[in-house]
């Protein structure tokens, strides 16, 4: 008896995991391709099955109607589930005060899945997160990419180690006692890349016995020097933007820009680097470093040629974070177009965090991460009534 | 000259600079009066700084106005905003946690860049508070977005005499982990406030007394006054508080001494909607995005503005700016009624219900003839994303025009369009990228 009982309840979860669903939208935006007015959706095994006008759906398949279907929204840099939602010091875990620069933290040690603001951008339809280590430091620590939905570390990661979470600007010099000037930080940086440099040439000895001991943060600095992790140097103003473009330069480094404020006044410079864009929040506070920002940089950049990805980005007061769609939004009425906008919360970011192969449109063979609306995405009025990671339902209703 | 004149000003951007020696008026767009039902292709006629008439199309416009034509827009009261920190409202120090005589009059700069928010947000009368950080921070300003290089010259007087409230706040802001002259905790902060307030009652009582005797006043105290004000109902109190107790806390002071305070930010009001409605007070309330960042605000929710409507409790709208950015004002509204208000509600707390909150209903908030010439042309439906604000108007004179690039340059930012040197930012440590 025990033992029919046993399979029956396996069943029961395979089924549910491997629910086999069909959303059909009255207007689909696979991202990839022009916008599918009565558009199907097939999913099976958390995959794209196959997309396209008025397919017919096969038997079995569980249906759900929606007004408007995009892919799930990926927010190319957000702090959620590290700095938390209640702001107070245990439970903010983007920046440890101890140094300056620390590459050997790691984002997985720090994330919680559960985390309130999570589930707050979830049910907004952000389905695939770029998290960890914040601003405000040298190196603040490592970053990882999530999928938003409940779960261990283990389960929901897609990317345990995704970039190097660095700032060069005047927050850094007010998180320390030093660097107290920007030269310093530079100097400080470039000490570290340099000692770096020369540990990578120990480690490769071919006599094991002249390697020396080995050093978690050298070993991840060794990494960003060989191009295995991308620098996410957080930049605002003119000048600190061309320090990381020149810091960049002298080490090789894989340049993303994130934050950006005045990156409208040096696309010449940024196109020449080779440098990688992640815009801050269209209605970020324009204090401090960013006093110079303008509502227009998605539409300058774009229109130069550069791909923009729009972030949420870290909030120290309130609101804890903001909502990339509500940002694209705003972008958009500043001169992006619609598809611009759309891309720069999906593909876009996708491409940047190297995980478009799975994420970031609605393509066959792709994770199947949906958000389903009641309407226009960017309209204030619109409710997200639906959203799906990897074939699963994590959000069904309007409220 | 004249004729020629007059088509030339059928061209949309053709307005004077100076309104006030003819009549304005601007035809084919949907009016929203807010004190009755919108009206299509109606006309609005402005002159000397007042409305003349709001009608429908083809009531009468004076025949030497300006005629200006907004077909397919949209035109509405200038927005009113009842809680700002705009132009550098310091209030009191850290001498004392009250400070009823500490003036933000004293403190704000009227000619700041921050103001230019405001103008490009569609706002033309702000309260400008100072901060949270004390159980009364000071006397705040009703100000007109009206051009001017000193204080005086965007004061609005009220129908009190007076030119601004009382800024009194709870919860967490006001008090200090350290024993000394702020609070420690919510019972103090009460006591503290009790005991200035009986104060108060007690120099009231001899000023009454001694009628119009004169030598039997009592000497000036300029903490008493404003309190004294207060006592009268004639200086609104105007109460941030977040948490539902808290708020609790201040309806049952305001009760005590027989005051009617606004509660601002309300963050758990749809906990107490009907005991703020019981007590027939009004709630000036925040649209924040996510829940999130501030303890005592974790209740925060984008429904309170449907459950104070629906308690039958008056509700407005505000930025807080720098929370909240005085250019996506409108945005308030459109969030809100996405959570469960009514537009035509949530249009009002834009307004009219701010303008209540500060004795000024009589003279803004309203499309109604005799009401001050505040306006603005919006391109479309006030709740969508895509609609802009592309004028806004104070007291007849068009203050900023979208399709004026330095103007337009305040909406979207630039370099060197907001500036440390000419303006005043609220910036809170650690916020920027």
């Amino acid at each position: 008896m025990k033992k029919i009982i046993t399979a029956v309840i396996v069943t029961q979860f395979a089924f549910a995991a491997t629910a086999q669903i069909a959303i059909k939208a009255d207007l689909l935006y696979t991202v990839s391709g022009s916008p599918i007015r009565e558009g199907v959706v097939l999913v099976k095994n958390g995959k794209i099955e196959n997309v396209g006008a008025s397919l017919s759906i096969p038997a079995g398949y569980r249906i759900i109607e929606t007004k408007v279907c995009t892919p799930g929204l990926v927010d190319a840099r957000s702090l959620v589930g590290i700095s938390g939602s209640l702001n107070i010091p245990t439970d903010q875990d983007q920046l440890d005060k101890t140094s300056p620069i620390q590459p050997d933290l790691r984002a997985i040690d720090a994330y919680n899945p559960y985390e309130m603001l999570v589930k707050v951008i979830r049910d907004y339809g952000v389905t695939t997160i770029h998290t960890g280590h914040g601003v405000g430091a040298l190196v603040s620590g490592q970053t990882m990419i999530a999928k938003t939905n409940t779960g261990t570390v283990e389960q929901v990661t897609i990317k345990p180690l995704s970039m190097l979470a660095m700032t060069i600007g005047s927050s850094v010099s007010g998180n320390f006692s030093s660097p107290g000037t920007k030269a310093k930080q530079i100097a400080m940086i470039r000490t570290e890349l340099l000692k770096a440099q020369q540990y990578q040439k120990k480690q490769a000895d071919k006599d094991s016995t002249k390697r020396g001991p080995k050093d978690l943060k050298m070993d991840v600095l060794s990494m960003l020097l060989s191009g295995d992790i991308k620098a996410l140097i957080t930049v605002n103003s003119s000048t600190d933007i061309m320090s990381a473009i020149r810091l960049a330069k002298e080490f090789n480094l894989r340049l993303v820009i994130n934050g950006g404020a005045e990156a409208y006044r040096l696309i010449p410079e940024i196109k020449a680097a080779k440098a990688e864009i992640i815009l801050h929040a269209t209605m970020a506070r324009n204090g401090g470093d960013m006093v110079n920002m303008t509502r227009e940089s998605a539409a300058i950049l774009t229109a130069a040629g550069i791909p923009v990805s729009i972030e949420s980005g870290y909030e120290a007061y309130v609101p804890k974070t903001r909502v990339i769609s509500f940002e694209a939004g705003q972008a958009m009425v500043h001169g992006l177009s619609f598809d611009d906008a759309l891309k720069s919360i999906t593909l876009h970011p996708a491409r940047l965090l190297g995980i478009d192969g799975r994420a970031g449109s609605i393509d066959i063979g792709k994770d199947a991460d949906l958000v389903l609306y009641n309407g226009d995405p960017f309209e204030y009025l619109t409710k997200v009534c639906g959203v799906m990671i990897d074939g699963v339902m994590v959000k069904e209703g309007c409220d | 000259m004249r004729k020629q004149l007059f088509l030339a000003c059928l061209i949309w951007f053709c307005a004077p600079a100076s309104a006030q020696e003819k009549p304005v008026a601007i035809k084919g767009a949907t009016i929203y009066p807010i004190a009755g039902a919108p009206i299509a292709n109606g006309i609005l006629v402005v002159y000397k700084g007042k409305i003349l008439s709001v009608g429908v199309a083809g009531s009468a416009i004076p025949a030497d106005a300006t005629v200006l034509d907004a077909t397919g827009k949209v035109l509405m009261p200038g927005l009113v905003d009842s809680h700002s920190h705009l132009g550098g409202p310091e209030g009191g120090d850290a001498s004392a946690a009250l400070h009823p005589d500490a003036r933000a009059m004293d403190a704000v700069n009227p000619t700041s860049d921050g103001f230019k928010k405001a103008l490009a947000g569609g706002i033309t009368s702000i309260n400008v508070m100072p901060g949270s950080g004390h159980l009364m921070s000071g006397q705040t300003i009703y100000i007109k977005m009206r051009e001017g290089h000193v204080i005086e010259d965007l004061l609005i007087t009220n129908e009190k005499g007076l030119y601004g409230g009382l800024k009194m706040a709870n919860g967490t802001n006001p008090m200090r982990a350290a024993a000394g002259v702020f609070p420690g905790t919510r019972a103090k902060s009460a006591a503290m406030v009790r005991e200035l307030f009986t104060k108060a009652v007690e120099y009231k009582a001899k000023i009454d007394k001694a009628g119009k005797d004169v030598s039997k006043l009592p000497e000036r105290d300029l903490r008493m006054e404003p309190l004294v004000e207060v006592l009268q109902g004639k200086r609104v109190v105007h109460f941030h508080t977040h948490k539902a107790n808290d708020v609790l806390t201040a309806i049952r002071l305001g009760k005590e001494f027989g005051f009617k305070p606004v509660l601002h930010h309300v963050s758990e009001g749809w906990k107490v909607a009907n005991e703020i409605a019981a007590a027939g007070l009004a709630s000036s309330i925040i649209t924040i995005d996510v829940p999130g960042g501030k303890l005592e605000a974790m209740g925060v929710s984008l429904t309170t503005g449907a459950a104070l409507e629906k308690a039958g409790a008056a509700v407005g709208f505000h930025t807080d700016d720098g929370i909240t950015d005085s250019r996506l004002f409108i945005r308030s509204a459109a969030l809100m009624v996405r959570e469960g208000m009514s537009r035509e509600k949530a249009l009002e707390a834009l307004t009219m219900a701010n303008a209540k909150m500060m004795d000024i209903s009589t003279m803004v908030g309203s499309l109604e003839k005799g009401k001050d010439a505040d306006f603005i042309i919006l391109s479309g439906d006030p709740f969508s994303i895509y609609t802009k604000v592309e004028q806004t108007w104070v007291e007849g004179i068009k203050r900023w025009d979208i399709s004026n690039p330095k103007d337009k340059a305040f909406l979207t930012g630039g370099y060197d369009v907001y500036s440390p040197i000419r303006g005043e930012f609220h910036h809170h440590e650690g916020d920027e990228h």
